[in-house]
């Protein structure tokens, strides 16, 4: 029995290691050697990353973007407060509404230039391209998910004695978190994007500076682990606010789907 | 004494449309429901009923005309009416316990009395088994039986229903009606229920308001002779079913000439 749960696990990943082996043969024995200095195989990659965890140094590098990221996140958290406020009042929606569909479509990276002029290269800089990853997808998901609590539920509230406050505290923000939550899944996602690219250009740590660094030296090996770090820790955010969310709210259809 | 008191409502929805015509949803409904009574409002789809309910509860204002809750004016939604929804608008991120106790801890009651009363509440509809549960855990009856707990346990003046079994199957309707009277037996209450079901009705009522085609008027209204007691098939079953079926046909032949 365990030995076929074992094998069930193992065929998910068959097609992937085929292709590691493949990657492993071609870079060894069909690329020459300026060609293989541009593809490592697997194996150098892996050796390439140990060397940067002994080093400390992908440690730093890490460290450094995920805290620019949370930083981010906190001043972008803004948006939920303002996305209530926007979705409850229609008045404040008239003012602020035109003034968002705007900006949102500016991609982060097209502030790139304007902030560095601004801020500097930096942690400032860096934070506040991933601020504007981040802020969009949360206060367009607040505001959509205000708008579409279910009205009876809101009825049902104040027939039971609550007040507007108590509707919205005690109905609204509960009726919406499992969307509010959806768009700091998906901020959170732009943000590290974002984040990337701002490390490329404008910071002297994180994993795009990494990355960035690494090919000026011409070390493939290590823009790959960088890479492959890039998109690891974004998978682990996005599962990890998945599986908190559930586990807080495991009454929300939408998050347990 | 009276619980509650419409008096010549009117009710016109102003058209959506710059040049469309405004809807005029209800006119001249006057009714008067006594403490304790069981009052139902029959009509066609499209009557105005629910919107007469609605206006109880002041989820919406009247154009003109007044509505008295144990003689003080509504304005605006209140605990004193309390509603029981068709879809049953449970809070889906509340167990059922916490679901039943929301008016309570509006109200400010503390941690004791809550626990007390919603036991008691959730012991009368029979969830007691229940109260760990979240509402998509439920079937569509049980789902109702909270709702119903959760409006009697703010203990309002008049309790409306807008249709509360309709969404239910004929099996689980019929059993949700037993378990509606079984309920008013232990604890008297003042209902106004929206219908259209003429069998619903006449077993749960003591008076039937029967409504007009739009714009919604009181056609008639019947008080039922043996509340809750009448046994279906009887002499006095089938003629009070007949006229009632009588007045609502005449409102279809109406509409129909129109």
């Amino acid at each position: 029995m365990q030995t076929i749960i074992f094998f069930k696990q193992f065929r998910r990943l068959a097609f992937l290691l085929i292709l590691l082996a493949a990657w492993e043969y071609a870079s060894r024995f069909i690329l020459d050697k300026t060609e293989a200095t541009l593809l490592p195989p697997p194996s150098g990659v892996a050796l390439g990353g140990l060397e940067l965890m002994k080093t400390g140094e992908i440690w730093k590098h890490l460290f450094d973007s995920l805290s620019r990221e949370f930083f981010a996140f906190c001043y972008a958290s803004v948006a939920i407060p303002l996305g209530i406020v926007m979705g409850c009042f229609k008045w404040v929606n008239e003012q602020v509404d035109p003034l968002i569909e705007i900006l949102r479509p500016i991609p982060p990276i097209a502030w790139i230039p304007l902030s560095i002029l601004w801020f500097g290269v930096g942690n400032s800089q860096n934070q506040f391209i991933i601020f504007l990853g981040i802020f969009f997808p949360i206060l367009i998901n607040t505001i959509d998910a205000v708008k579409n609590v279910e009205p009876n539920l809101i009825r049902a509230a104040r027939c039971l004695g609550a007040g507007s406050w108590g509707v919205i505290t005690r109905v609204v923000l509960r009726a919406a978190l499992p969307q509010i939550v959806t768009g700091v899944r998906i901020g959170l996602g732009v943000g590290w994007m974002a984040l990337v690219a701002a490390e490329l250009v404008g910071a002297n740590s994180g994993l795009g500076f990494l990355i960035n660094d690494a090919r000026t030296v011409l070390r493939t090996d290590y823009i790959l682990v960088g890479m492959l770090a890039i998109g690891l820790i974004g998978l682990c955010l996005d599962r990890l606010i998945r599986y908190t969310a559930q586990k807080l709210m495991p009454w929300s259809r939408a998050l347990n789907a | 004494m009276l619980a509650l008191k419409v008096e010549n409502i009117k009710k016109i929805y102003p058209s959506m449309q710059s040049k469309g015509q405004d809807v005029l949803a209800i006119k001249d409904v006057s009714l008067e429901v006594r403490k304790n009574e069981f009052c139902s409002i029959l009509g066609h789809s499209g009557c105005g009923k629910t919107t007469l309910l609605n206006l109880i509860a002041g989820f919406e204002v009247p154009t003109s005309g007044k509505i008295e809750c144990a003689g003080k004016e509504i304005s605006g939604p209140g605990a004193d009416r309390a509603m029981v929804f068709q879809d049953y608008a449970l809070f889906p991120w509340l167990t059922v316990f916490d679901n039943i106790a929301f008016g309570l801890k509006i109200k400010g009651f503390s941690t004791l009395d809550i626990n007390k009363t919603v036991t008691r509440y959730a012991a009368l509809v029979g969830l007691s088994q229940f109260i760990t549960h979240y509402p998509h855990q439920l079937s569509g009856g049980m789902r109702q039986r909270v709702s119903i707990a959760r409006a009697l346990v703010v203990d309002p003046t008049v309790l409306l229903m807008d249709e509360p079994f309709a969404a239910l199957d004929a099996q689980n309707r019929a059993m949700m009606q037993a378990e509606m009277i079984r309920i008013l037996s232990e604890e008297s209450k003042t209902v106004v229920l929206v219908t259209h079901s003429i069998e619903e009705a006449i077993n749960l009522s003591d008076v039937i308001v029967v409504m007009t085609r739009r714009p919604g008027q009181v056609k008639e209204i019947i008080r039922v002779p043996e509340p809750r007691r009448m046994v279906e098939d009887t002499p006095a079953y089938l003629a009070i079913r007949r006229q009632i079926r009588d007045l609502i046909a005449g409102e279809h032949e109406v509409s129909e000439v129109v």
